[in-house]
């Protein structure tokens, strides 16, 4: 298997994702008579934006092996989201500081009880996402009991609203997205290097411990940007799809990204419409619905990876080399 | 091989303690090895061997002591040092080719922001030669054997081109062909007056491979030219008295546990 045709074969999923989106925006428009108005191509845009961040992101999350951490840094968020709206108001630049501050101390707390007692990585992850969240529900039904107007709404944190994106979020979604892609271009090989073999890359003189902290922040921001569209229990899915399901088709960092990028972008904007112009679905599980056939598809289908190549490779090596030795005798 | 007083001291190590929870796993370690030997650091489970040039390399703190490289700190002699850790140390199904791999050799030269291009491409290339997998360069690193891995590595490391290079266990689970490459390429490091210092596990192979040897356990109990330091009576010194004739390691007391759970080795403890 050459790398020049694992590459055209992610050319042509990419061009099947745009096919299947214009079908899919052709058929809506046509067969269910939905209208693409303003209100409706932001919160496209908007998701899919979100979708390219997260999906870039989420390939070095994923190599990392930190997609728990993503999980329990969008749960963590939650308690934040209360606190800055009892202190702020209904602001969503102070929600969303709320969230990332609140997201910080959640890191910060697991890392100190990874490093200070005998617990493992997860079990700190699940004690602190639990109990960040629970105190973000109780937090949220408390403020729901106040007779304050201006909270409705805020539960939409927890599964995701596009419908409530305004085009001042979809511009920092893109301001943010085009300042992690230049950091992105900018540290490539130094981001590439940590990611593989940080302890290499440490003996080389690299400023590991920085690097890591950029790429965490440029992963945390993404979170956070997503939290008001996706929600804070299934954004870690906005995280991971992506990148698992680009993984099945290229042996390559860049191009790994480049399909991720695709995957989000198709799976955060047919999602977003979805739920956009039918009432009652939350975002969050639409995305995510469309990112896990991304992925399903992916796995069972990808050559060289996918679970359907395998078993035909392996049927193939028995017809191959069994009937010659055994069948033959 | 004898080295005289006019052989320039290559890494020194002096007084060099690290300690993981409260226990030493290495403790007040004295080193000075002459440039141009091959060195192999040998002793049983959990001795500090890995532990001792990690330390040396900044990758884990120091309690106490001081290394020089040259007479220089690490910060000073970095592209002095050439590193060679662990295979089981990476994820073998990252997305990335082989010469990808060697060529990250070369990122800490090219400094912030550029890019490796033709004439990185070429060093590694020739790196990979070297090691005898010049056929694999563009083979995804994941479809490679062990010891396939082992000599990426070590092309890796060679094309940084160091002066003093440290590898951490490279004979580990290799295969034959792997094993001659790894000597063959030793031997040619040292006829350019480079030294190199192994962590080494087989006791049988270390008088053909190396001229020089530190035997360590928590302690260094002796280092020098191989036919003096390597002796049964230091052997039976270093592996607690139950090494015979220059079989496989015995297994190391209970202080060696914390530092065993850090290299990843599984402690023996065979009669216990």
């Amino acid at each position: 298997m050459t790398t020049l045709g694992r590459d055209q074969r992610v050319i042509g999923v990419i061009a099947v994702l745009a096919l299947v989106a214009i079908l899919f925006i052709g058929v809506s428009q046509t067969a269910w008579g939905i209208q693409y108005d303003y209100t409706l191509r932001t919160v496209a845009l908007g998701g899919a934006l979100l979708g390219v961040l997260t999906g870039v992101l989420g390939c070095f999350a994923v190599l990392r092996r930190e997609s728990l951490i993503g999980d329990a840094i969008s749960h963590a968020a939650l308690p934040g989201v209360g606190v800055a709206f009892l202190v702020a108001g209904r602001d969503l630049g102070a929600l969303l500081i709320g969230a990332g501050v609140a997201s910080w101390l959640g890191v910060q707390c697991v890392n100190a009880i990874t490093r200070t007692t005998r617990l493992k990585q997860d079990t700190a992850l699940g004690i602190v996402l639990a109990a960040w969240f629970a105190a973000g529900i109780a937090l949220l039904a408390y403020i729901q009991s106040t007779p304050n107007a201006s909270q409705a709404g805020l539960d939409k944190f927890i599964f995701g609203q596009a419908a409530a994106m305004l085009e001042s979020d979809v511009r920092l979604i893109a301001a943010a997205g085009g300042v992690a892609l230049v950091m992105i271009v900018l540290f490539w090989k130094e981001f590439k290097l940590v990611t593989f073999d940080p302890e290499f890359a440490q003996a080389n003189g690299f400023r590991v411990r920085f690097i890591t902290a950029l790429l965490s922040t440029l992963i945390v921001l993404a979170i956070i940007l997503g939290l008001q569209v996706a929600g804070v229990i299934l954004m870690v899915g906005m995280l991971i799809a992506p990148a698992t399901a680009a993984r099945q088709w290229t042996d390559r960092l860049d191009v790994m990204l480049v399909l991720s990028a695709a995957c989000g972008a198709f799976a955060g904007g047919i999602g977003a419409i979805i739920s956009a112009v039918s009432t009652n679905v939350p975002t969050g599980p639409m995305i995510i619905v469309v990112a896990s056939i991304l992925v399903a598809l992916s796995i069972a289908f990808a050559p060289g990876r996918g679970f359907v190549w395998t078993l035909l490779r392996k049927r193939a090596d028995r017809r191959r080399f069994a009937v010659p030795t055994i069948g033959g005798a | 091989m004898t080295k005289n007083n006019a052989t320039p001291i290559a890494f020194t190590v002096s007084d060099l303690t690290v300690a993981y929870d409260g226990k030493p796993a290495v403790w007040d370690a004295d080193l000075a090895v002459p440039e141009g030997v091959l060195m192999a650091i040998v002793g049983p489970n959990g001795a500090g061997k890995s532990t001792l040039i990690k330390a040396a390399l900044n990758l884990i703190p120091r309690a106490a002591g001081t290394v020089r490289f040259y007479g220089k700190t690490y910060e000073q002699a970095r592209d002095l040092v050439g590193y060679v850790p662990q295979r089981g140390s990476v994820d073998w199904d990252f997305p990335t080719s082989v010469i990808d791999v060697v060529t990250m050799g070369l990122y800490g030269k090219l400094g912030w922001f550029r890019r490796p291009g033709k004439r990185e491409r070429a060093l590694a290339l020739q790196a990979l030669e070297q090691v005898g997998l010049g056929d694999f360069a563009d083979r995804q690193i994941s479809q490679l054997s062990g010891g396939q891995q082992q000599r990426t590595f070590l092309a890796r490391a060679l094309v940084q081109d160091a002066r003093i290079y440290f590898m951490d266990e490279p004979f580990a689970a290799v295969d034959a062909v792997t094993e001659r490459a790894i000597v063959a390429i030793l031997s040619e490091l040292r006829s350019r007056g480079k030294t190199v210092i192994v962590v080494h596990h087989d006791l049988q192979t270390v008088p053909e491979y190396f001229d020089w040897v530190t035997l360590l356990n928590i302690e260094v109990i002796a280092s020098g030219p191989t036919r003096e330091v390597f002796t049964q009576d230091l052997l039976n010194k270093t592996y607690g008295g139950r090494v015979a004739g220059l079989q496989a390691p015995a297994p190391s007391d209970d202080s060696a546990e914390s530092p065993a759970a850090y290299t990843g080795y599984a402690p023996a403890r065979a009669g216990s």
